[in-house]
């Protein structure tokens, strides 16, 4: 039973995780057809701010929960004046941008702090404990915040006006540009958001995962093939995509290890592709975020 | 006359391509020491440190005069974590540059591209790595310890500290494998039980249900095996379940880029390692290297581990042989190397030994308190029993093999 | 089918491949022997970036995972050729399985009407598998015949040997020759194959599926023929890869070889054959000349000539030339052509 309990719990982790670190993605993609492949590297980013920050003495929470989006955030805008926007339309030349882009955040992190950085941070939290299992509590409080993030996108695409402005953008830009709305402008808060989002990611994984310039590799091809997996919509879509992978990985890496159950997402991405063309969101929940 | 025109992209190409060929290599006197390392891309945690003492290595040999009267000119190639380029810059260094020596390779797989390059133009090769074992190479030194040097040792030490049942976690590649298998071997040899082995992909970073099996197993420790940046979230997410302090843990990969200084103090306490290197090392030939590399590299310099000391002394060796033999030509040094030279580097002595082109070294297990490894016991001139069993160059030196291509069948494990 | 027609629209190729010829026999006397050695690997590349310049810029399938075709035929040769001790069997073998797996790949997906950016990941995904499994064979178990796949480490490729005489092999320098000519071959047959009914029709399903459609053309059946096809030519390049480096090794599967055969088309230019295979040449001694620097990191470098790059010259190389020269050209035949009308006036 406990065990059962156990497996269960690490199984919701997996899929939260895998959530976790596309959601920033999916934003980008959903939004506004740019396929980021930086996306990793902002992840890192994330990182890095908190182990910088922690290094030179501010509080771990505070590194985690405000500087690190706050940080990647700004960098996103900052990409998205000087590089992104004269992109809009042409998908696969982001695809280029952006792979520069990476290569660029790379170095630019390994000149700065050279092949790795020292570190102090551990996750915060204690320990649960289940019978004869236990399980840190800082994955539960990731568990958490995975589900936070996405009410919070939710409320803030449903409910507040830039939420509306930005839907309608993404629908129909001309119609949203001919009714005042400055496209330009939606454009770059999105992805700022979605940059503010991956970095808060990042940063809520720097004490549990190493922190180096190269990690963003790790990540990016699970992120890319989850999102687009899940299809056009952003929540339900990551969501869905998520829990069906995410869920898939963890029962066979439990049963087999962890390489079959690497192809066993990458099997199962493959086969879903096939029956929905169009992902999950294409078929189901069409009208969902 | 348009077409005339376009072919300028192809020209302008063939231009570019000779380019390297033909600026900046005028005819010297200097002696050339070429390496080939990877210093940027995901490999650089383990190149970048092995670059530094490898500049230093040369600086302080020009330093005390060059050898025989000439001056030793280095070349650095950065392999860029892709295996092509070691190919490519291993012919460029030998046939282009006409180096003397080439010290290269982190990967076996990088290894492997270089060797037969390099013995096709008759260039001498030095791979400062700790590796699994098994090269047969006249051409080839491996400065490196190999797992009957450093595996059997932190086994036996670790199952006499905390039990006989025994789990294993490895990085899924040649490595991992092969070093996996030395692991059970002596295991077993010490009376113990291998409770369960798994393997991880280089790019795993979640390992939440590994440790629900490691918890359903109950073993008396965990063996680590694993590589790079992604795994160390094994040691993050292992202490934060709470483990660390119930299930100890011992290594053989774990430290040598460093690892220990990207988990928090709390998180690598008490893990234990072998080496036949730790900053501890109780000799005046280590002070006195590591108050240099203070003072040239700042107090932020890289911690010195294995791959950095070795890349240091396998230079060092190659200078002695030089030395020796009176000249840098290939033959002669491959000799002097052979007759049973030995160093004293930073590790101690390191000799030469000529069965295997492998080396005889000082072993260390230390153990992980506060970021820093301590010391707790040394052993002094380890042989490389691995590659004696299956290598004999003194009595069929013209050998170029790699004998652990084929897993363990050779030296006689299943 | 007008004979002189084809002949006159290949006209660029032609002469391309005439240029190609003659530096295959004057490279060898004017550049150093490492140089002519490490070219191979840079034309193996470019055979690569070729197939996928066929398959994306004329079919229009946005192809992610063309390294899986380039490296399953590196490692068909390689385990073909251990296993018949001799090369020539073990090139066509190379070619059948990467175009073989191509095939059912395509079937699956063509006819299951998936398209756009989901091919590519669909392709960049195999591309993943085939890395993971590969990585994992490093046991003595993984075997087939008399060849170890080695894992991680890769496999020792066999050098390739004259003809149907396995007694004697090609040194890298003569290697250099049969890449050249292999290139030089791939790339008229690319540039025929686009001339023809075949090659017109596929450009009218990249241009506008439905029309085509509408027109009686099966769509998925010419995108499962160009698919084929490139697959087949990128298995030539994987095999003269691992001749060039002297083995093969599952990297070549990896995320960043996948994502760098995309980029070494976008900066060629998509639409044009010669366009990324001179990317390829461009780029690859690009990277090489970086790594025998250690003053800026060569990440940074070369992310940052990528982005102005795809800034600057946002079509790519060489349709950015042609339009340079096309540009200058109008002016002078416009007034040709204005002064042709004032004689006849006249």
């Amino acid at each position: 039973m406990d065990l059962v309990v156990a497996v269960l719990f690490q199984l919701v982790y997996g899929i939260a995780n895998l959530a976790l670190i596309s959601l920033g993605l999916a934003i980008i993609f959903g939004m506004m057809r740019v396929i980021n492949l930086a996306h990793g590297e902002f992840l890192m980013l994330g990182g890095y701010t908190v182990v910088v920050a922690t290094n030179a003495g501010v509080n771990i929470w505070i590194a985690m929960l405000i500087l690190a989006p706050l940080v990647v955030g700004i960098i996103g805008v900052i990409v998205e004046r000087l590089l992104i926007r004269w992109l809009y339309g042409r998908m696969v030349d982001t695809l280029l941008a952006t792979w520069g882009l990476s290569l660029l955040l790379i170095g630019l992190v390994t000149s700065i702090f050279g092949a790795s950085t020292a570190t102090t941070i551990s996750p915060p939290l204690g320990i649960i404990r289940l019978g004869d299992y236990s399980a840190s509590g800082y994955e539960l409080f990731l568990i958490g915040v995975t589900i936070v993030l996405f009410i919070a996108v939710f409320a803030t695409l449903k409910m507040t006006k830039l939420g509306l402005v930005a839907r309608g953008t993404m629908q129909n830009p001309e119609m949203s540009s001919a009714l005042g709305v400055s496209t330009t402008q939606v454009y770059m808060v999105t992805f700022g958001l979605g940059a503010a989002v991956t970095g808060l990611a990042g940063g809520l994984l720097a004490p549990v995962t190493g922190v180096l310039p190269t990690i963003g590799a790790t990540y990016i091809a699970k992120a890319f093939i989850t999102v687009i997996s899940g299809g056009a919509s952003i929540l339900a879509g990551t969501a869905a995509g998520s829990i069906l992978l995410g869920g898939i990985n963890g029962i066979f890496a439990f049963i087999t290890g962890p390489t079959i159950g690497e192809v066993a997402l990458l099997v199962a991405a493959i086969i879903l592709l096939r029956l929905m063309p169009r992902g999950i969101t294409g078929r189901f929940f069409r009208k969902s975020l | 006359m348009t077409l005339s025109r376009r072919n300028f992209v192809m020209g302008t190409t063939a231009i570019a391509l000779t380019a390297p060929a033909t600026i900046g290599r005028a005819q010297t006197d200097n002696i050339k020491f070429a390496s080939i390392l990877d210093l940027s891309g995901g490999l650089d945690i383990y190149g970048a440190p092995m670059a530094e003492t490898t500049k230093m290595a040369i600086e302080d040999i020009n330093a005390a005069g060059g050898l025989l009267g000439r001056e030793v000119e280095l070349t650095m190639y950065d392999a860029q974590s892709t295996i092509q380029f070691y190919t490519q810059y291993a012919t460029q260094a030998a046939a282009g540059d006409k180096a003397h020596t080439v010290h290269a390779g982190i990967t076996s797989a990088s290894r492997e591209a270089i060797r037969p390059t390099l013995a096709r133009f008759k260039t001498l090769y030095f791979y400062n790595t700790q590796y699994e074992g098994g090269v047969c190479d006249y051409n080839n030194f491996c400065t490196g310890s190999t797992p009957a040097q450093t595996v059997a040792k932190v086994v036996p030490y670790a199952m006499n500290k905390w039990g006989k049942k025994v789990y294993i976690v490895a990085a899924d590649y040649n490595y991992g494998q092969i070093t996996a298998q030395w692991m059970q071997k002596f295991v077993a040899e010490n009376g113990g039980e291998t409770l369960d082995v798994e393997f991880f992909p280089l790019d795993v970073t979640n390992f939440g249900p590994t440790i629900n099996k490691i918890q359903t197993a109950k073993p008396d420790m965990v063996i680590s095996a694993l590589v790079g940046g992604a795994h160390v979230s094994f040691y993050r997410q292992y202490a934060a379940a709470g483990m660390l302090k119930e299930i100890p843990i011992a290594s053989t990969t774990f430290g040598v880029g460093n690892e220990q200084k990207l988990i928090s103090a709390e998180e690598g306490n008490g893990i234990i390692a072998s080496y036949g290197y730790f900053e501890g090392a109780d000799n005046p030939v280590n002070t006195a290297f590591l108050e240099r590399l203070t003072a040239k590299l700042g107090a932020d310099r890289p911690v010195m581990n294995e791959l950095a000391i070795r890349s240091y002394e396998g230079a060092m060796l190659w200078a002695e042989a030089v030395k020796a033999a009176g000249t840098a030509d290939r033959d002669p040094v491959i000799e002097a190397l052979r007759s049973g030279l030995t160093y004293n580097g930073p590790s101690g002595p390191v000799t030469i030994d000529a069965q295997t082109n492998h080396c005889s070294m000082n072993v260390y297990i230390g153990e992980l308190q506060d970021q820093t490894w301590n010391i707790v016991e040394s052993f002094e001139n380890q042989p490389p029993a691995d590659t004696q069993l299956v290598c004999d160059l003194v009595a069929n030196p013209n050998q170029s093999t790699f004998l652990f291509e084929n897993g363990l069948a050779a030296a006689g494990i299943e | 089918m007008n004979g002189n027609n084809t002949l006159r629209q290949m006209r660029p190729v032609l002469v391309f491949a005439f240029i190609g010829v003659v530096f295959m026999f004057v490279a060898p006397y004017v550049l150093q022997l490492f140089t002519i050695i490490n070219l191979t690997t840079a034309i193996a590349l470019a055979v690569l970036a070729l197939s996928l310049a066929l398959v994306w810029g004329y079919g229009g399938i946005l192809c992610f995972g063309q390294v899986a075709f380039f490296g399953l035929g590196a490692y068909a040769y390689t385990i073909a050729a251990i296993n018949f001790g001799g090369s020539t069997w073990a090139i066509l073998v190379a070619i059948m399985v990467a175009s073989a797996f191509a095939a059912l790949l395509g079937y699956f997906v063509f006819f299951g009407r998936v398209s756009d950016v989901y091919l590519g990941v669909i392709t960049l995904t195999v591309t993943l598998i085939f890395f993971s499994l590969i990585r994992r064979t490093s046991g003595p178990e993984y075997k087939i015949g008399n060849a170890l796949m080695g894992g991680f480490n890769g496999i020792t490729s066999p050098p390739l040997n004259l003809p149907w005489d396995t007694s004697s092999f090609l040194f890298p320098e003569h290697v250099f020759y049969v890449a050249m000519a292999a290139l030089i071959l791939c790339y008229v047959f690319c540039g025929w194959l686009v001339t023809t009914h075949f090659g017109r029709v596929c450009v009218g399903i990249r241009e506008n599926e439905l029309r085509a459609e509408l027109l009686g053309y099966d769509s998925r059946l010419y995108k499962l023929g160009i698919f084929t096809v490139s697959a087949g030519i990128a298995a030539i390049g994987g095999v003269l890869f691992c001749n060039g480096v002297g083995r093969i090794t599952p990297d070549v599967f990896n995320l960043y070889n996948a994502a760098l055969t995309i980029i070494w088309v976008i900066v060629g230019g998509r639409g044009t054959l010669i366009g990324p295979i001179a990317a390829t040449f461009g780029l690859f001694y690009l990277t090489s000349a970086l790594g025998g620097q250690s003053v800026l990191n060569n990440n940074l470098v070369l992310g940052v000539i990528l982005i102005f790059f795809v800034l600057l010259v946002p079509k790519g190389v060489a349709p950015t030339l042609t339009d340079w020269f096309t540009k200058r050209r109008k002016p002078r035949r416009a007034n040709r052509r204005r002064r042709r009308s004032q004689v006849n006036k006249a």
